[in-house]
C-alpha cells in the first residue's frame, strides 16, 4: 500500500462519478426499507406485548397484520444490505485501505452482534408461532427489534467517523488512518446524536405507515376495530417520536456548526458571514454549481442566528469565509458542496418533519374529540402523510453525505482519492445497470405485495394461537405459523 | 516481510472459520434451492422444500456478511484487493444471492402457476450460480490472480474463468447439491425422502470425483508455491470424508452422511486456507506482488479489539443459531401443508372482495396447534 495515495489523483472523473452514482442508488434504495423495518419491528413487538398482557384478540390481529409489512421490508432490506457491505471494497478500495483499520471494526461488530440477532430471531418469530411458548415467542420479536436498532448504531458510528473523525492517528509510513481508541469511535459525539435522530425517525416512518394504512382501512370502513385501535395507539407514539427526531436534529445542527461548519452554511445557502442572520425559507437560483445570485429568496429576519447561536444577533459563518479557511488548512481546492442540493434536501427534510409533527398533533386532537374515525379529510391526509417520513429519511441522508463533499472522510480523505483505481467504467456501468434493474424489479414486486396486503386488510376472523389440542407429536408440524411466510 | 504475528494468524483462522461456517450452512440451502423444481412434483412438495430452509437461510447468509466485515476489520488490504479485484464475479454472486433470497419470499405470495414457476426458476438459477461462482472465486484466490505492485488486481472476469477455477466451481456445485439433497432427506417425511437420497447419492459420487481432481490439481499447482504437507493432510481428510458420504447414503444413514458432507466441505476450505497462508492473495503474475497477510493487516490494536468482540459474541451466536436448528428439527411432510392454507389463500378467504376470493375454495384452518410449552 506504500505510496498508493499520491498516485490516486490519476483516477479519471467518469469512473468516480459512476461509483458515486452507484453508491447513491444502492444506498437510497436500501434506506427506503431500513427505517420501515426498524419502526415496524418495534411496533409489532409493542402490539404483541399488548396481546400477551391482555389476551385481546385485536392486538393479535394487529401483530400479524403489521408483521407482514415488517417482513416484506426486512426481506428487501436484508438482500440489498449485502451490497451495502461489499461495495466499500468493490468500488472504494482506496477508501477501504485508508480507513479499514477504523471503519471495518463497527461493520464487523454489526454483523456479529446485530445481523445474526436480527435474522435468526426473525426466522424464529415467523416460524415459531406454535413451536415456542408465548413468552419465548414474544422475546423473539423483541430481539429482532433490538437487532435492527443495534445495527443502526454500529453503521451510524461508522458513518459518524466519516463526518467527524475521532480516536485515530495517521500513519505516515503506510499512509492510512489507524485506530487509537474504539471507545472514542463508538462514543463519538456525532453518533450520540445521529443515532437517536435516525432511530426516532425510523419510529416515525413505521408509525406513519401504520397510521396511513389504518386511515385507508377506516376510509373503507372495514376491519375498523383493528384500524381504529392501531391508529389510536400509534398516534401518540408517533408524535413523541417526531418531536424527538426534530429535537435531536436541532442538536445535530448545533454540533455540526462546530464540526462541519461548511455543511451547515451550505444547508442555509449563506455565502457571507452574517450577524443577526435571517433564515431563508424558499430560494431559487440559476441552475449552477455555485450560483452567484438568487432569483427568489424569502427570508425570516434573525431566525438563523437564533437557531444556530441562540442569540438575536449571533454571528453565523458563511460559505466563502469557511472555504477560505479550509483552503488555508488543507491546501488549494474547492471545499464547497453543491449548495442547491444541500439547501433543498435540508429544507425538504426539515419541512417534512414539521408537517409530520403538525399532522400527528391534529390526529391527536381529533382523537381526543372522538372524531378520528369520522374525519375523512384527516384520513386522506394521513394516507399521503405516510410518504413524508420517507422523503425526510432520503433527503436527510443525501444532505448528510453530499454536504460532506468534497470529503469522504472529513478533513482526511477526499472522495476523489477513494475509489477503486482499476475498476473501469465498463464494469461500473454493468453493475450500475444491474443493480438498477434488480432493485427496480424488487420495488415493483415488493410494492405490489405491499399494496395487496393493504387492500386485503387484516384477518377478520379471530386468530387464536392457544387451543386445547396437544402438540409435540413427533414431526408435529407447524400449521398456522406457516401462513405468515411462504 | 515478516511472518504473521499471533493475532494476524488468529484472525486469518477466524475468517477461515466464518467462511467455512458460511459454506457448510448456506451450502445446504444452495442445494435445496437448486432442487426445488427437480424434487418438487407439485406445489405442496415445493412448499415443503422451501419450508425446510425457511427459518434458517437468512441467518446462514449472515455468516457471509460477517466474514466480509471481519476481513474488512482485520485485513483491510485483503478486503480492498479482493472485492475490487473480483469485481464482476462478485457482482454476479451478489445478484444471485439477492435473486434467490427474494425468490423464497415472493414465491408463495401470488396465486398463479406462472408466478410460482418464475420464482422457482430464479431460486434454482440463483442458487446454482452462487454455488458455482463461490468455488470459482476461491480457486482463483488460492491459485493467485494477476496483480500489480499496489495490490490492485488486473484480471478481467474472463481471466478468472480458467479450467482450474471452473473445476473448483463444479466441485462446490456438486458438494452443495449433495449437501442440500441430504439435508432434504433429513428434514422431510414421505416419498420425497427416497428421491432426495437418490439425488444426494448421484451428486455425492460426482463431488468425490470432482473434488479429488480439484485437490490433486491444487497440490500440483506450481503457482501456490510448492507442496505443503499440512495442506495435503487436510485435503486428504476432505476427500476421505466425501468418499464416505455415498457409502452412508446407500445404507440410508442420512444423519451421518450429512455430518460427513459438512465435514468434507469444511476440510476442503480448511485445506485451501492452509494453502493460502501466509498470503492473503497471491499474485499469479509475479510473486513479488503477493499480498501477504502482514501487508494486508490492520493494526494490533484493532485486531485486539475485534478479538474481544469475537470472544464475546461468537459463542452467543453459535448458541442461538444452534438453538434455532433444534427448534426446527422436526421433519416436514405433505400432510403438514395439505390442510394449511397458503398465505395467498388466507388473503383470499379473508378479503371480502377481489377476484381471487371467489375462486379459492380453501377455508381458514381450524385453530392451530398450541404452543409447545403452553
Amino acid at each position: 500500500m506504500d505510496g498508493v495515495l499520491p498516485a490516486l489523483s490519476f483516477a479519471p472523473m467518469n469512473t468516480l462519478e459512476l461509483a458515486r452514482l452507484q453508491f447513491g442508488v444502492t444506498t437510497v434504495f436500501h434506506f427506503i426499507f431500513v427505517p420501515m423495518s426498524i419502526g415496524l419491528a418495534a411496533w409489532v413487538a409493542y402490539c404483541q406485548t399488548r396481546y400477551h398482557r391482555s389476551g385481546d384478540e385485536v392486538y393479535l390481529r394487529m401483530t400479524r397484520f403489521w408483521g407482514k409489512f415488517m417482513l416484506l421490508s426486512i426481506a428487501i432490506g436484508v438482500v440489498t444490505g449485502i451490497v451495502q457491505e461489499f461495495q466499500f471494497g468493490m468500488n472504494w478500495s482506496q477508501y477501504s485501505r485508508y480507513v479499514g483499520d477504523i471503519f471495518g471494526a463497527p461493520l464487523a461488530m454489526e454483523g456479529l452482534a446485530a445481523f445474526f440477532l436480527e435474522s435468526t430471531f426473525v426466522g424464529l418469530w415467523i416460524f415459531g408461532w406454535n413451536r415456542l411458548s408465548p413468552r419465548v415467542h414474544l422475546a423473539t420479536i423483541w430481539l429482532t427489534a433490538f437487532g435492527t436498532v443495534l445495527s443502526a448504531y454500529f453503521i451510524l458510528a461508522a458513518n459518524s467517523w466519516m463526518q467527524h473523525p475521532v480516536g485515530y492517528t495517521i500513519n505516515h509510513v503506510t499512509h492510512r488512518a489507524e485506530l487509537k481508541s474504539i471507545f472514542a469511535v463508538l462514543g463519538n459525539s456525532t453518533v450520540l446524536l445521529a443515532f437517536p435522530h435516525t432511530v426516532f425517525g425510523a419510529l416515525v416512518t413505521g408509525g406513519m405507515l401504520v397510521l396511513g394504512i389504518s386511515a385507508f382501512g377506516l376510509l373503507r370502513g372495514r376491519n375498523t376495530d383493528v384500524f381504529s385501535r392501531s391508529a389510536r395507539t400509534v398516534l401518540p407514539l408517533t408524535l413523541v417520536a417526531a418531536i424527538a427526531t426534530g429535537a435531536f436534529g436541532h442538536a445535530q445542527g448545533t454540533l455540526m456548526e462546530k464540526q462541519q461548519p461548511m455543511k451547515m452554511a451550505a444547508a442555509e445557502a449563506l455565502y457571507t458571514t452574517t450577524k443577526g442572520a435571517s433564515l431563508s425559507v424558499f430560494a431559487v437560483g440559476p441552475f449552477e454549481r455555485h450560483p452567484k445570485r438568487l432569483n427568489t429568496d424569502i427570508r425570516i429576519p434573525h431566525l438563523l442566528s437564533i437557531i444556530g447561536t441562540a442569540s438575536w444577533n449571533g454571528q453565523v459563518k458563511g460559505i466563502n469565509q469557511i472555504n477560505a479557511e479550509e483552503k488555508a488548512k488543507y491546501g488549494p481546492g474547492d471545499y464547497v458542496p453543491i449548495v442547491g442540493v444541500t439547501y433543498w434536501t435540508f429544507r425538504l427534510m426539515a419541512g417534512a418533519g414539521v408537517l409530520l409533527v403538525l399532522l400527528a398533533l391534529l390526529g391527536l386532537l381529533l382523537m381526543r374529540r372522538a372524531r378520528l374515525e369520522q374525519a375523512r379529510w384527516f384520513q386522506r391526509a394521513a394516507i399521503a402523510g405516510a410518504a413524508l417520513p420517507v422523503v425526510a429519511n432520503l433527503t436527510g441522508w443525501i444532505f448528510t453525505e453530499m454536504g460532506r463533499q468534497p470529503w469522504v472522510v472529513y478533513g482526511l480523505l477526499k472522495t476523489s482519492q477513494a475509489n477503486s483505481p482499476l475498476v473501469g467504467s465498463g464494469s461500473l456501468i454493468i453493475t450500475l445497470l444491474g443493480y438498477t434493474l434488480l432493485y427496480g424489479v424488487l420495488l415493483i414486486v415488493g410494492g405490489r405485495l405491499f399494496l395487496r396486503e393493504i387492500k386485503h386488510g387484516p384477518e377478520s376472523e379471530p386468530v387464536r394461537d392457544d387451543s386445547e389440542e396437544p402438540c409435540g407429536k413427533p414431526g408435529g408440524a407447524p400449521r398456522e405459523d406457516l401462513v405468515l411466510a411462504y | 516481510m515478516h511472518d504473521p504475528n499471533f493475532l494476524q494468524t488468529l484472525w486469518f483462522a477466524l475468517i477461515g472459520v466464518l467462511w467455512i461456517g458460511y459454506f457448510v450452512l448456506e451450502g445446504f440451502d444452495f442445494g435445496v434451492g437448486m432442487l426445488i423444481r427437480a424434487l418438487g412434483r407439485d406445489e405442496t412438495d415445493k412448499r415443503m422444500i422451501i419450508h425446510t430452509i425457511g427459518p434458517v437461510w437468512d441467518g446462514n447468509e449472515v455468516w457471509l456478511l460477517t466474514a466480509g466485515g471481519a476481513t474488512f476489520a482485520a485485513f483491510p488490504g485483503w478486503y480492498a484487493s479482493l472485492f475490487s479485484g473480483f469485481y464482476l464475479a462478485l457482482f454476479l454472486i451478489l445478484a444471485a444471492l439477492i435473486v434467490r433470497g427474494v425468490s423464497f419470499e415472493f414465491w408463495g405470495k401470488e396465486d398463479s402457476p406462472r408466478w410460482r414457476a418464475t420464482w422457482e426458476w430464479t431460486a434454482v438459477v440463483g442458487s446454482l450460480l452462487a454455488a458455482l461462482l463461490w468455488g470459482v472465486g476461491w480457486a482463483d484466490i488460492v491459485h493467485g490472480v494477476p496483480m500489480n505492485a499496489a495490490h490492485n488486481v488486473t484480471a478481467s472476469l474472463w481471466d478468472l474463468l480458467h479450467p482450474y477455477a471452473l473445476l473448483g466451481g463444479l466441485t462446490t456445485l456438486s458438494l452443495f447439491l449433495a449437501h442440500g439433497a441430504i439435508f432434504l432427506s433429513l428434514r422431510t417425511r414421505g416419498e420425497i425422502v427416497a428421491r432426495a437420497r437418490a439425488v444426494a447419492l448421484g451428486a455425492s459420487v460426482a463431488s468425490v470425483v470432482l473434488m479429488g481432481a480439484f485437490l490433486l490439481w491444487t497440490a500440483l499447482d506450481q503457482n501456490s508455491g510448492g507442496v505443503k504437507v499440512s495442506q495435503q493432510v487436510v485435503a486428504a481428510g476432505a476427500a476421505g470424508l466425501a468418499a464416505a458420504v455415498p457409502l452412508l447414503l446407500r445404507r440410508a444413514r442420512d444423519g451421518w452422511a450429512f455430518g460427513l458432507s459438512a465435514g468434507a466441505i469444511a476440510l476442503l476450505f480448511a485445506s485451501l486456507f492452509v494453502g493460502l497462508f501466509p498470503n492473503a492473495l497471491p499474485a499469479s503474475s509475479a510473486h513479488a506482488n503477493d499480498l501477504t497477510l502482514v501487508a494486508a493487516s490492520s493494526t494490533h490494536y484493532t485486531q485486539t479489539v475485534m478479538t474481544v468482540v469475537a470472544v464475546i459474541f461468537v459463542p452467543i451466536v453459535l448458541l442461538y443459531q444452534g438453538w434455532t436448528y433444534w427448534v426446527f428439527r422436526h421433519r416436514l411432510g405433505r400432510d403438514d401443508f395439505e390442510g394449511t392454507p397458503t398465505p395467498i389463500a388466507v388473503l383470499s378467504s379473508l378479503g371480502r372482495e377481489g377476484a381471487s376470493a371467489a375462486a379459492h375454495e380453501r377455508p381458514l384452518p381450524p385453530p392451530a396447534e398450541p404452543p409447545a410449552t403452553a
